[in-house]
């Protein structure tokens, strides 16, 4: 759908998904843990407080937990990397597919501006969202999902029920 | 072979940081080869017309989820050594949706947010620094509502032992109930679809 002539289309969603499930196996077995993604950022942030605030980011609680004890440098973390990976990951599929291009992903009646603020207070509301619950659609749903953990069930259907319930008052963005 | 490789020693964390890249690369190359570097066809789930999120998903949920309980089975892998988040029902009901409402106001979750920006979506720029923002504000308020956010701890709890059901009792229902919702998510779709 909405896709250029010129780009390939998806991956089949089940071929797609037996894909990630690998990759999240290989990740239990190599590694003993999931998948993320809200750690690294997390973990940027507060790297960044720390550059501009240091006092204040290492007096802050939650920051400061991100931070360590300063014997190995905050971004050296494993979600980090993971995430760089994932950024690279991505670009080489959209290169391959004709997909990798400057555009802003809206529906045909949202201006450009709404859309770039909808997609700041969304990330914020998704931050807090991932906070709150201990991981993200990454970490806690996909992750968690696969271990059967009861939290991440709990999170996972929480989301769809969120995510529906707001659905009509975003129609303008999308449709 | 007992795995997980790591907690049985067989590399250090320096190594671990490469696996972090790797695994990452093959995560980022599966979001984006499902069309997940884009807000719209994200948001397609919460509009029924197009159920891929929910498809991807489950399909990854299930294969992991049989990989993990065959090679348990196996005694390939020591799935007790596997970290689980631990449990807090209290504040992952609300976070849960907190995050849904996010998801469809920004259009991105977090790791898809990579897959867009790394793609050249300016919206998944600004939802990537709008996460950036978010965290900031909850580590300022963090003080104030640690004791939500601790309350009602469960520890490393699996659904299993809660319902005190077989494990693979278990997975045959999710597989099951997954399998149901995609022939359930395409009906939607069916439904739904047209008029994109």
């Amino acid at each position: 759908m909405n896709q250029r002539p010129d780009s390939s289309p998806y991956l089949n969603p089940y071929l797609a998904g037996v894909g990630l499930g690998l990759v999240l196996l290989a990740a239990f077995v190599i590694m003993g843990r999931g998948l993320g993604a809200s750690g690294a950022f997390s973990s940027t942030a507060s790297w960044f407080v720390n550059l501009v605030a240091p006092a204040h980011a290492q007096a802050n609680e939650y920051m400061s937990e991100y931070l360590g004890d300063g014997s190995t440098h905050p971004l050296k973390a494993w979600l980090v990397f993971e995430v760089i990976g994932v950024a690279a990951g991505a670009l080489l599929s959209g290169l391959l597919a004709g997909r990798a291009r400057l555009a802003i992903e809206k529906g045909p009646r949202a201006s450009a501006a709404a859309r770039l603020a909808c997609a700041f207070g969304g990330g914020m509301l998704m931050a807090i969202g991932a906070h709150l619950a201990r991981g993200c659609t990454s970490g806690q749903a996909l992750t968690g999902g696969a271990l059967l953990n009861v939290g991440s069930w709990a999170f996972m259907i929480m989301v769809f029920v969120g995510g529906y319930a707001f659905a009509w008052f975003m129609r303008w963005q999308w449709r | 072979m007992m795995t997980p490789l790591y907690k049985y020693g067989f590399f250090g964390d320096e190594f671990a940081l490469l696996v972090a890249f790797a695994l990452g690369l093959g995560f980022g190359f599966f979001l984006e080869r499902a069309g997940f570097g884009s807000a719209r066809k994200l948001a397609a789930q919460f509009y029924l017309y197009d159920m891929s999120v929910f498809k991807v998903m489950f399909t990854a949920i299930v294969t992991a989820l049989l990989g993990v309980t065959y090679l348990g089975w196996l005694g390939w892998l020591d799935l007790d050594l596997v970290y689980l988040v631990p449990t807090h029902l209290g504040p992952q009901l609300l976070g849960g949706l907190v995050l849904g409402v996010g998801f469809v106001v920004g259009g991105y979750c977090p790791g898809t947010s990579v897959a867009g920006l790394a793609t050249g979506r300016v919206d998944a720029l600004i939802y990537a620094l709008g996460i950036a923002a978010g965290t900031f504000a909850y580590a300022e308020v963090y003080p104030a509502i640690k004791d939500f956010v601790n309350a009602g701890a469960m520890g490393q709890v699996t659904l299993p032992e809660v319902l005190d059901v077989p494990w693979g009792v278990l997975v045959f229902a999710v597989v099951a109930i997954a399998v149901a919702g995609f022939s359930a998510a395409t009906l939607v779709e069916r439904r739904f679809g047209g008029k994109p």
